[in-house]
């Protein structure tokens, strides 16, 4: 699966942070690389949707929804916003 | 401006269709009138969402066609095997409905006091964000300089080929066909590379400001290639939309 970029999450992101979010910084919390979320690497059609580190590869975020309820894993990243 | 932007809410709305543009075989620009829109700025997209009569829901997105202040229109490209696209092109009709939440993105957007040069690289229906931009730089005035490379499969498949046949002041199309060209084809007719972009980019010394958007291939062909040739990484926005779409 190809991936698409944080771009495509913008939406998401959105609803569960209540704003705007592609243009937030981001810091990985394993290699430390920086860039905007607009620019991670992101697989949507893993069960829920992965966001990972452009760089390491590492995983920094994870969204599952289940019935209107999203749990946010945000255990990857070192710095967001 | 953006303060206001960032606190809204994100909901769902619904959408009437007000017209259906045909722009390839492929390829449709639907206009959409929706009762509470806030506006938005060039290069943003919108989600939208179809529900079928069991309840499964499928989501996507699509990016705004249409400058700030036109009537809100996206343009969509048919993916055969997708789940939402076939039915924006090929179902939907002048006056339904469809659900939607926007504006989305403040990354991959452009106002002119972002200045340029401008260079835009598009892949596909990646062009459809670029041209939004394009469309705002014409109606705010700006002259900021601008290069447009378009990368399509055919000539038949270069989305507002008309629109760019006429460019405004300041704005050079350089097209390349990377399927098949027509007899008398002139332009480029490669996979955009390092070695074409040697050739129609701004050098890096002009302090370029480049949007590209498309399929990830495409993107990240072409945004590693500016970087290397002395583009900052953070003057190179850029767009994925996946293994969709052709270049």
């Amino acid at each position: 699966m190809e991936a698409v970029d944080g771009n495509a999450i913008g939406g998401l992101l959105h609803e569960v942070f209540g704003t705007e979010m592609t243009d937030a910084a981001s810091v990985c919390g394993s290699c430390g690389a920086a860039r905007p979320v607009a620019e991670l690497a992101v697989y949507l059609r893993a069960p829920g949707t992965v966001v990972r580190c452009r760089s390491c590869d590492s995983v920094l975020m994870v969204f599952v929804t289940i019935h209107d309820r999203t749990c946010v894993d945000l255990l990857g990243l070192a710095v967001l916003g | 401006m953006a303060g206001t932007a960032l606190r809204r809410r994100l909901t769902w709305q619904v959408a009437k269709v007000s017209a259906v543009i045909v722009e390839t075989s492929s390829v449709r620009t639907l206009t959409l009138d929706v009762p509470d829109w806030p506006g938005h700025q060039a290069g943003q997209h919108l989600d939208i969402r179809l529900t079928d009569e069991d309840g499964y829901v499928a989501e996507r997105s699509y990016s705004i066609a249409s400058a700030p202040g036109e009537p809100l229109a996206i343009t969509v490209e048919r993916l055969d095997d997708g789940e939402v696209s076939p039915y924006l092109t090929d179902e939907l009709r002048t006056g339904d409905d469809l659900e939607l939440r926007g504006p989305i993105g403040g990354y991959f957007v452009w106002e002119p006091e972002n200045g340029g040069p401008l260079l835009l690289l598009a892949g596909g229906s990646g062009i459809v964000p670029l041209r939004s931009i394009l469309r705002h730089r014409e109606r705010t005035g700006s002259t900021v300089p601008v290069r447009l490379l378009y990368s399509s499969r055919t000539l038949n498949d270069v989305i507002y080929r008309a629109e760019f046949d006429q460019p405004a002041s300041g704005v050079e199309v350089i097209y390349t066909l990377t399927r098949s060209q027509p007899p008398d084809w002139s332009g480029y007719a490669r996979r955009a590379d390092a070695a074409l972009l040697a050739e129609v980019a701004w050098p890096a010394t002009a302090m370029p400001l480049a949007y590209v958007c498309g399929p990830t291939s495409f993107v990240e062909a072409v945004s590693q290639a500016l970087v290397q040739s002395g583009y900052p990484p953070e003057r190179v926005k850029t767009e994925r939309f996946g293994a969709t779409g052709g270049t």
